[in-house]
């Protein structure tokens, strides 16, 4: 892949929705570079992932955790399982840095989240900074703003 | 019906040598007593001072059902208030936390009122002139808790007269506080990091128990902390174990780790796990503190500070601290059936940043709504919350290395699977709960 076009990079972040609401979860793992950081803040317009409390800020190894331990036989919380539905918003994109190899978009969204009779509802910014490797879209940072991060919520068990 | 209110005796019954009755769980009327017994006659944490660090600086928050606030008045000292206007009940602060500067000002009539709460102006005064203002609730001002206490920067308070003295109600358990603040070099600590709050629907006692629950890492979380193992099995042979693997992987030590922890119960409810070792003892050093440490105290009392690892540190009724990784957690009671828990996280003043970046990632695999460990203990606490309606079995089980000969209100140390602890926050719940009855 030369230089992606908008199309491609908004098809991307569309498709990567996707891969969750379906449970494709080693597919979606694969949409992450080596180096990647899935990153929830708590804060309001928060800079500093490591001495800042998240409410998620995880390399590959601990998404990989995440997605073993959905597979698991003892993943008590997820007996039965949660199911997840996302409602994106056009994704925007802000930055194009080709001589950077970089590509941030920008997309509000609802997010569903349900298990058992209790459905959640949450509102959020998800910020993707992609990058061409091996000729193909990767995603480098995943940065999900919710509107009430450091509200108290009960369990958030799939991606947002 | 009013089967627990102006009845002692139907409370004290809840409560037996190694059961407890499921009301104090699920029924909401032993709830509303714990308000007004349990949280009124103990010592309850508030904050901690660095929140106020100038006069004027206000937190706000709760005890019990009580809205409270914490604010450092001009004298330097920090006083704790109920949070209302005395005129018609107005929630004095706007924000969680900011600067009020010299006074409150309600946002609704403007009175004002000095940071240790006494009433300072009204507009238009006149009006109340030859009402007898000054005989009044209002006229008093903002209604102060009396009896608060500033331990090495940690705020407690009373609301009730009743209750032990602060140093009789703690004791030896303070040695745990001692611990987590000597660790700074210059022995002072910071709230830093921001603070995690997680809804929990199901009542707050079960996750007190859970501190020292000793029998459900390797059960419950195995599908977090198991998976973690296997996952870092696979890394390429030589790979340095990450943080996140050695802060996860101890949940899965075998049993024979935990019973030889230790567990050690002081009078009045409080106890620790961790006598001998924990889950925190084999974190990698961070460059440049042990020297720090020396710097500060000697080679010989830094080792002596930094070989305490004490797990958790329950102290009665609501809050755990985790001296070695500066965190607390805080229990706080909205109903029998929902929890508020608040995990808070400290910077040693003068260690290296890197102590508190490992702290944070801490709460955030730990105690975070969206912490794969706090899932499954949430998980067991509603199924918990919900099997506790079955009418065939009306009694939880505290049984575990009971002894006949085992005395209440004692300090001891045992076995760290026992129950004890568990057992001792109940005879201090009986206690508290009765005493001013």
């Amino acid at each position: 892949m030369s230089a992606p076009t908008d199309q491609q990079l908004i098809d991307f972040v569309v498709r990567e929705a996707r891969l969750i609401d379906q449970h494709r979860f080693e597919e979606w793992l694969e949409l992450f570079t080596e180096d990647a950081y899935y990153w929830m803040p708590l804060e309001w317009g928060q800079t500093d992932p490591k001495l800042v409390a998240s409410l998620m800020y995880e390399d590959k190894l601990l998404l990989r955790i995440r997605v073993e331990r959905l597979k698991g036989n003892r993943t008590f919380s997820q007996k039965p399982k949660s199911r997840c539905h996302h409602v994106l918003q056009t994704p925007q994109v802000d930055k194009r840095d080709e001589a950077a190899n970089e590509y941030v978009t920008w997309t509000p969204m609802h997010y569903v989240e349900t298990r058992y009779d209790d459905q959640q509802l949450y509102a959020a910014w998800a910020t993707h900074t992609l990058v061409v490797q091996d000729s193909t879209l990767k995603i480098k940072l995943k940065r999900v703003d919710l509107v009430n991060s450091e509200a108290a919520f009960g369990n958030i068990q799939l991606f947002m | 019906m009013s089967r627990y209110r102006n009845n002692r005796e139907a409370v004290a019954d809840l409560v037996r040598p190694t059961e407890v009755h499921r009301d104090v769980y699920i029924d909401e009327e032993v709830f509303q007593l714990e308000m007004e017994h349990l949280f009124a006659n103990t010592w309850v944490y508030v904050g901690h001072e660095s929140q106020v660090a100038k006069p004027g600086d206000y937190f706000g928050t709760t005890i019990g059902l009580q809205p409270i606030l914490m604010v450092r008045h001009t004298d330097n000292t920090v006083k704790v208030l109920y949070n209302r206007c005395p005129h018609k009940g107005t929630r004095i602060t706007t924000e969680t936390c900011g600067n009020t500067g010299k006074f409150f000002r309600c946002p609704y009539h403007a009175w004002s009122f000095k940071t240790d709460g006494s009433l300072l102006a009204i507009p238009l005064k006149k009006g109340y002139e030859n009402t007898g203002l000054e005989e009044s609730h209002a006229g008093k001002g903002m209604s102060p808790v009396r009896h608060v206490h500033n331990y090495r920067g940690f705020i407690f308070a009373k609301l009730n007269d009743t209750g032990p003295g602060f140093e009789e109600f703690f004791g030896e358990s303070l040695s745990s506080f001692d611990n987590m603040i000597d660790r700074s070099p210059v022995g002072k600590l910071e709230v830093a990091g921001g603070v995690l709050r997680y809804m929990h629907n199901c009542n707050w006692k079960m996750l007190v128990e859970n501190q020292t629950d000793t029998c459900h890492p390797m059960v419950a979380h195995e599908s977090s902390a198991g998976t973690a193992i296997e996952v870092f099995k696979k890394a390429p042979p030589g790979t340095k174990k990450p943080m996140a693997v050695e802060i996860y992987a101890p949940f899965m030590a075998p049993y024979e780790f935990f019973e030889e922890m230790g567990i050690r119960v002081w009078p009045n409810g409080h106890g620790h796990t961790g006598v001998h070792h924990s889950i925190h003892s084999d974190y990698s050093a961070i460059p440049g503190y042990f020297e720090k440490m020396v710097a500060a105290y000697g080679e010989e009392r830094a080792r002596k500070i930094l070989g305490e690892n004490r797990h958790n540190t329950v102290y009665f009724p609501n809050l755990m601290i985790k001296g070695p990784i500066q965190l607390i957690r805080l229990f706080k009671p909205l109903a029998a059936n929902k929890t508020l828990v608040e995990s808070w996280t400290f910077r040693l003043v003068d260690a290296p940043d890197m102590l508190l970046e490992r702290t944070l990632m801490y709460n955030r695999l730990i105690n975070a709504p969206t912490s794969v460990v706090g899932h499954d203990d949430l998980e067991m606490y509603e199924r918990a919350q919900e099997g506790l309606h079955v009418d065939a079995n009306q009694w939880v089980n505290v049984q575990r290395l009971y002894s006949k000969d085992e005395q209440p209100d004692v300090t001891a140390e045992t076995n760290g699977t026992t129950e004890w602890q568990m057992r001792n926050q109940f005879h201090a719940w009986s206690k508290f709960m009765t005493m001013s009855m």
